[in-house]
């Protein structure tokens, strides 16, 4: 009994969801819809039902809030300033200079990585020919290179925080 | 030959430093503003406030407005993010889509509301009365499909769904709708066919 129940509401569901979705004209189903209003009667019972509702519902009226509303508005926006678009927070330079930054470092650790591969070393059915036993990383993280970027990179860092600051500071005034 | 400014017009005018040009759009989207707060928060002096308090925003942050989406659009995604945080100050219960309870809250406010109670006895009214009866969620979505001149997109833009989720929102809200008027008007319904 139950199920039969489920089925006929689920069925019932799907009727009204194709229906409103013709109504609101954007059924990819018009013209068989359009058969099925014509020629079942319960379709077309739903149909008239639904269509009365939509009528209702787009005549409805918006609430209206009080006489002063937009006086009350224009009081309070007097008393403020637009604030700056918030893309202009950000300087594009540092953004484009940070992103050139690590693209270099990426590419340049790939660089100095694959120079300091041995390829003809070791068998070549290991891992795609690469023998990564072979690759020195001490040599890699230790060596004024590597210190250097380190430095840029806590210099750009103390650079963004002081910005971020900077602006904290400013709208806390 | 005297044009309405459109939207972007205005705003252009208003960054330019034309403060008094933005009453234009405080008229113009007032009442849509007010009927979607009035969805979130049932006190017409609470509602007031949440509402100006949108536009105050929105007039604080236009240089933010982009125009690649509606005004009207981006004005009630600040409308919808406003109910919903002074709702949180308010500790008030905010309702979720598919939580029954919403029904058995919304019952309650109705609770003392007899069929006498209801000012017109004109179907709109009875619709009118049975979108305040609905969760704020379904009341929204409702008022913006029908009254904010949205469209389905537009909508999922400003509650930050997908449009499918939308749609079948769309569609849940309308049959709630459909059976509130049948459990609370159905008398009055009856009385005027």
């Amino acid at each position: 009994m139950s199920t039969t129940i489920n089925n006929e509401f689920s069925h019932d569901e799907e009727m009204e969801a194709r229906i409103w979705a013709y109504i609101d004209g954007l059924s990819e189903e018009k013209s068989f819809i359009e058969q099925l209003i014509r020629e079942n009667a319960v379709w077309r019972a739903k149909y008239n039902e639904l269509v009365e509702l939509n009528q209702l519902l787009h005549a409805t009226e918006l609430e209206q809030p009080s006489m002063r509303f937009t006086k009350n508005v224009m009081e309070e926006i007097s008393k403020i300033q637009i604030a700056p678009a918030t893309k202009e927070y950000i300087n594009k330079y540092i953004i484009r200079g940070i992103a050139a930054f690590f693209i270099t470092v990426i590419v340049g650790f790939l660089i100095y990585g694959f120079s300091q591969v041995n390829w003809s070393a070791g068998n070549a059915s290991k891992h795609a020919g690469i023998d990564f036993t072979q690759v020195d990383y001490s040599r890699m993280f230790n060596n004024t290179f590597v210190n250097l970027f380190m430095m840029a990179n806590i210099i750009l860092g103390l650079m963004l925080l002081d910005r971020y600051l900077s602006s904290k500071k400013k709208q806390w005034q | 030959m005297y044009t309405t400014p459109s939207d972007t017009d205005i705003i252009q005018q208003v960054l330019k430093g034309g403060q008094q040009a933005y009453a234009t759009l405080v008229e113009r989207y007032q009442n849509y503003v007010f009927t979607i707060v009035l969805r979130y928060v049932k006190s017409r002096e609470d509602a007031e406030e949440v509402a100006q308090d949108v536009f105050i925003k929105a007039y604080r942050s236009l240089a933010d407005f982009k125009g690649t989406a509606k005004f009207s659009t981006w004005l009630y995604t600040i409308t919808t993010t406003t109910c919903i945080t002074f709702l949180r100050k308010k500790k008030l219960e905010v309702h979720s889509l598919d939580n029954e309870k919403v029904f058995v809250v919304a019952d309650n406010i109705d609770g003392g509301m007899s069929a006498n109670q209801v000012e017109q006895k004109s179907k709109v009214n009875m619709v009118n009365e049975a979108i305040k009866l609905l969760s704020p969620e379904d009341a929204q979505v409702i008022t913006l499909f029908y009254k904010g001149e949205q469209t389905l997109e537009e909508i999922a833009q400003t509650l930050g769904k997908e449009v499918n989720a939308v749609k079948v929102q769309l569609h849940r809200a309308r049959t709630r709708l459909k059976d509130k008027m049948q459990k609370h008007f159905s008398a009055e319904v009856r009385d005027l066919n």
